[in-house]
């Protein structure tokens, strides 16, 4: 049964549906606020690693840029998740209890520890104070940075969405790439061109990691992948890889102008973001669709597991 | 309450169900569910549409054109070719449950009778629960903003009485009891309509084997579960948490060696 969806060629059984209506009831979550918030946690989580990259090399411009984005992103994913609840008034209620299986609990419990920290480097950073515990938050909004980069992919993952859960093996993959691919983004964008070597090395690298891994979770994800190329969804998806290939491209041919970097910059960003929205979109319509609930658990009932 | 409390469910036999809607209107009534809508859908005699946050019982009406072979064993005497399928459908309390598992304020807990219930006053509306549900059965209200569904009457059953929608239910489709003693009376009753004939008769989320660890509300089914809107093999998505987590575990690594490595080359 794990290897449900490696079967593409499955011929499409006759399949029936009550109406046509959803057998799951899809995300009631807004587009902005939630691929908003994935977007900008992955950006927000992967600057604070280049901060640290950038304070143990000397890079004082771009660990101030990677600082300052990481802070000012985990404050708007903040502001994105509250303004999703439907009682945005009981946030705290999110501290009420820990769970390991609820990946929003664990998200949670990141976050508040991530962002004090995050805030705490910044902070540091421009005014110049502290360099001690600012060194040391920075440190610790690396560490929880890792996770917040990542753990989005948990978030939607556990879930019914077929085409969230299906891609539970590479999804995580597909965010930290597509995370890389902003924070090198945000460096290009904003930092001078002397110190933006490893801002696009880690963009380059996350276009990569992104594209690749996006292919692969595709493939295995047999009928459900064409949630991808459902209207809402399949513009984003391709606005995201070729914003993603010519940000890259751009990044490494204008290596020495501060104009084609920077616009490099903010392809790679809206690339990132493309990602998220894309898909956002697949899994509301993979939700909306019974075929996508349907017809992989027919299969995989059909043809048990070998 | 002892702890020996057996674990409460229903058993839906729709093979007797008469499309009365009896047990939607009792849960409105008991629970004070609102109203959700007046709308004629064209889908046959059913204008709820489906399990929502405002509809915590609701009945399925399918249409089939095709010859009913054994009238009498069943409660649906249309003649000719006409199959007419009612089903109430309900949460189905899972033994896994993917809504309880993935709320993050605690707000969705197991009762001593092993149902599942949410507590109003703590919800916040994440809404993390209405996709994690594999039956699309819990939902956010949206003048509320919080999550609503079926408590099995957690309010009656703790008085010892029996859940609104089974006490309003007049052919007993709706039966409530402990799980066991209603396996049992369903493993019968299947076995029956089999003997008479009805080849169609299955029981669907009775095994507790299955990908939800079987259902605390599970049902006696004369076709294919999809007919009525159910999945054919629902699977808790927590199942793959371990997965889930460690795949997350190696991104992060990857990306602090992704950065390693980008301060690493090329400077
Ligand atoms: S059917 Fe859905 S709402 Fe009911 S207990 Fe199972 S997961 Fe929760």
């Amino acid at each position: 049964m794990s290897r449900r969806g490696e079967r593409p060629m499955v011929p499409e059984a006759e399949f029936t549906s009550y109406y046509g209506q959803p057998i799951i009831n899809p995300p009631v979550w807004e587009p902005l606020d939630i691929a908003g918030y994935l977007f900008l946690g992955g950006l927000a989580g992967m600057s604070s690693l280049v901060a640290v990259g950038s304070d143990a090399t000397g890079r004082l411009a771009l660990a101030r840029v990677a600082k300052t984005g990481a802070v000012a992103a985990a404050g708007l994913s903040l502001v994105a998740l509250v303004h999703d609840l439907g009682r945005p008034a009981r946030f705290l209620n999110m501290l009420r209890v820990f769970k390991v299986t609820s990946p929003m609990s664990v998200g949670s419990w990141l976050l508040a520890a991530y962002v004090p920290a995050a805030g705490v480097s910044a902070l540091s950073a421009w005014s110049g104070r502290l360099p001690r515990i600012g060194g040391l938050a920075t440190a610790a909004a690396a560490l929880l940075g890792s996770g917040v980069a990542t753990y989005t992919a948990a978030l939607i993952t556990d879930t019914s969405v077929p085409a969230w859960h299906e891609g539970h093996r590479e999804m995580p993959f597909v965010f930290v790439g597509s995370a890389a691919t902003a924070a090198g983004g945000l460096g290009l964008l904003a930092a001078p061109v002397a110190e933006t070597v490893p801002a696009r090395n880690l963009a380059v690298g996350g276009v990569a990691v992104e594209l690749l891994a996006f292919e692969r979770m595709r493939k295995r994800m047999g009928m459900v992948a064409e949630s991808f190329d459902t209207p809402k969804a399949k513009p984003f998806i391709r606005a995201a890889q070729g914003l993603a290939l010519a940000g890259a491209v751009g990044a490494l041919v204008g290596r020495r102008s501060r104009l084609v970097s920077a616009l490099s910059g903010a392809a790679l960003l809206a690339a990132s973001a493309a990602t998220r929205w894309g898909i956002f979109h697949a899994g509301m319509a993979s939700a909306e669709d019974p075929k996508y609930t349907v017809v992989p658990q027919r299969q995989r009932t059909v043809t048990p597991t070998a | 309450m002892d702890m020996d409390t057996p674990r409460m469910g229903f058993f839906t036999d729709t093979s007797v169900c008469i499309g009365c809607k009896a047990c939607e209107v009792a849960c409105k009534e008991w629970n004070l569910v609102p109203e959700d809508g007046l709308n004629l859908t064209g889908m046959s005699y059913d204008n709820t549409v489906g399990l929502s946050a405002d509809t915590w019982r609701h009945v399925a009406f399918i249409e089939q054109r095709k010859p009913v072979e054994n009238p009498d064993a069943l409660a649906m005497a249309a003649g000719g070719d006409l199959q007419w399928l009612m089903a109430s459908d309900v949460c189905k309390h899972c033994t896994h449950a993917g809504c309880l598992d993935v709320c993050p304020t605690g707000s969705l807990f197991r009762t001593e009778f092993g149902t599942v219930v949410v507590q109003e006053d703590i919800c916040n509306g994440c809404g993390y629960c209405v996709p994690a549900c594999p039956y699309g059965v819990i939902d956010r209200r949206e003048e509320d903003g919080r999550a609503w569904k079926c408590t099995l009457c957690y309010d009656r059953i703790s008085g010892g009485q029996e859940p609104a929608c089974a006490k309003a239910c007049p052919t007993d489709s709706i039966q409530f009891g402990p799980l066991d003693e209603l396996r049992e009376r369903a493993a019968l009753r299947v076995s029956e309509l089999q003997g008479a004939g009805v080849t169609e008769a299955r029981l669907y989320g009775e095994d507790p084997t299955d990908g939800v660890g079987g259902d605390g509300a599970f049902f006696l089914l004369l076709a294919e579960p999809e007919v009525y809107g159910l999945p054919p093999d629902p699977v808790v998505p927590t199942r793959d948490l371990g997965t889930m987590w460690r795949q997350v575990g190696l991104a992060a690594l990857t990306a602090v060696a992704g950065v390693a490595l980008a301060f690493g080359v090329g400077r």
